[in-house]
């Protein structure tokens, strides 16, 4: 695992070139640009703001009015985590030339793809400021942000290079993800508060360490006020065990990966 | 001398994991068991087996092979990509490899920018990219494009970005795989240069390729691989030659001719005559005759009386035969004869059909058959030389023993070229394309 961080700090420029590219390469042609980073949380809070405020009103407690803020709060970071963990399972397989024509550590391929949704998520972040300084929501706490970032970014890292790696092999991995990731995404409190739930619906999902993350953000963000320390630290815990899974996996995939992309 | 490269045994064994179908599925591993345990190969595939060589530094290093001979693969061992199955491969400094030019270039962004990324890539650092920017793009001679997204150029272009990229890595070791095929002949001429130069600045070089011209011209040491095992090593030319035989005519001309340098005899009876009419039927490899005149050396010589294999069609070929009588004659005769590689006479002659008079041999002599013109396409071909009495009783036949490769601007068909020209007139208008210089040997 640590082996795993040298590696990557030491490739740090490749890193941040690539994702620059991937940046770069995701808009080109496209009217709007990066502005698509900007628009496109917005459009998906028009969405199920549509959903859930106009088809199926009345269903949220007071805790979370208003309730399209609220949820801004929880589908940025949420998009962060699902993108990097769909795009990851198809990277190897899509770098396949690098890793086998070019003397590239292959780790670099997921790593870029999460800190490239990273970027978005950082891009659409003034969005979500901006709403919330409409609403006057803007807080001190808003400077504890990094710490479930963070957090986040070592889970999504272990997640993604765990993925990556086993899709090579057993490529009905990037079909029946995306099924995985929406039942996830229900599973995590975006669309609801975790605080209504009762009973072992919250025993459940108190082992989601999304959950956790979720909650920091809408508390950092929407509530402006921040005591989830334990459940920030389970996930951090989480985050480390599964990023020395994920290393570990890669690395023992890692001479099979130029033979089987 | 210090080494650049060190192998010692080295394998590489390719494995093929359970269940024969292509895409392996989750159930599958579930239902048998753990998912790594399910990762143990099943069936194996051995694409180097215990190859052995070291490359001093400063040392220029061929790999030649029939496809499938595991080339490649000891490329990418030797690059890093993928690691030996078995043995020892130690390889000193920075390592580039031009195994596919512009392998890791994105399609939707500017060339400039992926030169940037190719370039650390490859191990340079940005403020490195940027030092050598402009040399990179005036190599490329893309000056006028570099700001355009890759996806716009010709695949020449794309291969000329992914070349300067590359050499201009200045690696301590560069690796070649059949790269230079790619690009117009100008500029494979310019990459030969460059490669030159590393050369001379002494920078290790090896290069897997088809084009034994270009081994012979510029590496130092040849590594013959075949199915996986080095089977010949040491000067180019020798191995080269030693290849070309084999190519042309299986194992088992291979055999004989290490025969033939040994004084080894076939149990054969000796043709008709020189040149063998009858060939083309049964034709076999091999050495025969009772060397009271023995044929000692046959070399292959060009216009400048350089020993050399491969010849452009068109050029002039000296056949040069040194003799030895053990005991002086005045009945003999001196024949050849040339054939194509599965054996078809093209041409056979000898000094009594060219009506000689065989006067005197006595010890040492040196017989020369020089062809003008080698009007042959392209291909390799086999020569039969031979000493005789006047009756046809052999002194040393040497059947199919030396071979030498033709290579042509024309991809005619056929054997013989005649020599000719087309000519137009009325209606009919015909442009002759430039065309591309070919020999890689002429300095």
């Amino acid at each position: 695992m640590l082996q795993e961080l040298r590696t990557l700090l030491r490739y740090r420029p490749l890193i941040q070139s690539l994702v620059a590219r991937d940046l770069v390469a995701r808009y080109r042609g496209s009217m709007l640009g990066f502005f698509w980073s900007f628009v496109n949380p917005l459009l998906q809070l028009l969405t199920y703001g549509l959903v859930f405020t106009v088809i199926l009103p009345g269903r949220h407690s007071p805790a979370i009015e208003p309730y399209l803020l609220f949820f801004f709060c929880g589908i940025l970071p949420w998009t962060w985590f699902q993108s990097s963990i769909a795009e990851s399972a198809g990277v190897l397989l899509a770098g396949g030339n690098l890793i086998k024509k070019v003397l590239f550590p292959a780790e670099v391929l997921p790593v870029v793809t999460v800190f490239a949704n990273l970027a978005h998520f950082l891009l659409g972040l003034p969005a979500l400021l901006a709403c919330l300084a409409y609403y006057g929501r803007l807080g001190p706490t808003l400077l504890l942000l990094p710490l479930p970032l963070v957090v986040q970014l070592v889970l999504t890292i272990g997640l993604a290079l765990l993925v990556s790696a086993l899709t090579v092999h057993f490529r009905d991995i990037q079909s029946i993800l995306a099924h995985l990731l929406h039942l996830w995404f229900f599973a995590s409190p975006v669309l609801y508060f975790y605080g209504d739930l009762t009973g072992w619906v919250r025993q459940l999902l108190r082992f989601n360490p999304m959950t956790h993350l979720l909650v920091s953000y809408q508390q950092i963000l929407f509530h402006g006020s921040f005591d989830h320390w334990r459940g920030l630290g389970a996930s951090l815990a989480v985050a480390l065990l599964l990023f020395a899974v994920g290393s570990f996996f890669f690395d023992r995939l890692r001479d099979t990966l130029a033979e089987e992309v | 001398m210090s080494h650049a490269v060190v192998a010692v045994e080295l394998a590489k064994v390719y494995r093929r994991y359970q269940h024969k179908n292509q895409f392996r599925t989750l159930k599958s591993a579930i239902l048998t068991g753990s998912l790594l345990s399910d990762l143990r190969p099943e069936e194996t595939f051995t694409a180097l087996d215990g190859v052995t060589f070291e490359v001093p530094k400063g040392a220029t290093f061929g790999v030649i092979g029939e496809n499938g001979s595991g080339k490649s693969t000891l490329l990418k061992l030797l690059a890093g990509i993928t690691k030996p199955t078995r043995g020892r491969l130690q390889v000193e400094g920075r390592v580039s490899a031009l195994i596919e030019l512009g392998a890791g270039f994105h399609p939707e962004i500017s060339g400039r920018e992926n030169v940037m990324i190719n370039g650390i890539m490859l191990g340079l650092s940005r403020r490195q990219v940027q030092e050598r920017f402009q040399e990179i793009v005036a190599f490329a001679e893309l000056e006028r494009f570099i700001d355009a997204p890759v996806k716009t150029y010709s695949s020449g272009m794309y291969a000329r970005l992914g070349f300067a990229v590359a050499i201009h890595v200045d690696p301590d070791v560069l690796l070649i795989d059949e790269v230079l095929a790619v690009g117009d002949e100008a500029f494979t001429r310019k990459c030969l240069d460059k490669i030159g130069e590393f050369r001379r600045r002494g920078r290790t070089i090896v290069i897997v390729t088809h084009s034994l011209g270009l081994v012979e011209k510029m590496c130092d040491d040849v590594l013959w691989l075949r199915e996986g095992k080095g089977v010949g090593r040491g000067d180019p030319k020798r191995v080269v030659d030693a290849y070309l035989t084999y190519v042309a005519g299986g194992e088992e001309a291979l055999l004989a001719r290490e025969h033939g340098r040994a004084p080894a005899e076939t149990a054969e009876a000796p043709a008709a005559g020189p040149g063998g009419t009858e060939a083309g039927h049964g034709y076999r490899e091999g050495r025969w005759g009772d060397r009271e005149v023995e044929i000692a050396r046959v070399r292959l010589l060009d216009a400048r009386g350089r020993e050399r294999h491969v010849f452009v069609s068109g050029e002039p070929l000296t056949l040069a035969m040194d003799v030895r009588a053990r005991t002086a004659t005045t009945d003999f005769v001196f024949g050849v004869g040339l054939f194509t590689a599965d054996g078809v006479a093209v041409y056979g002659t000898n000094t009594d059909l060219e009506d000689f008079v065989p006067e005197a041999l006595e010890g040492e002599a040196e017989v020369r058959f020089e062809i003008g013109a080698l009007r042959l396409v392209e291909g390799s071909y086999l020569l039969d030389v031979a000493a005789h009495k006047r009756d046809g009783t052999p002194y040393d036949y040497h059947r199919g023993l030396y071979s030498f490769r033709v290579r042509s601007h024309t991809k005619d068909v056929g054997v013989h070229r005649p020599e000719h020209r087309w000519s137009f007139a009325g209606g009919v208008a015909m442009r002759s394309a430039p065309r591309p210089e070919l020999d890689l040997r002429e300095e």
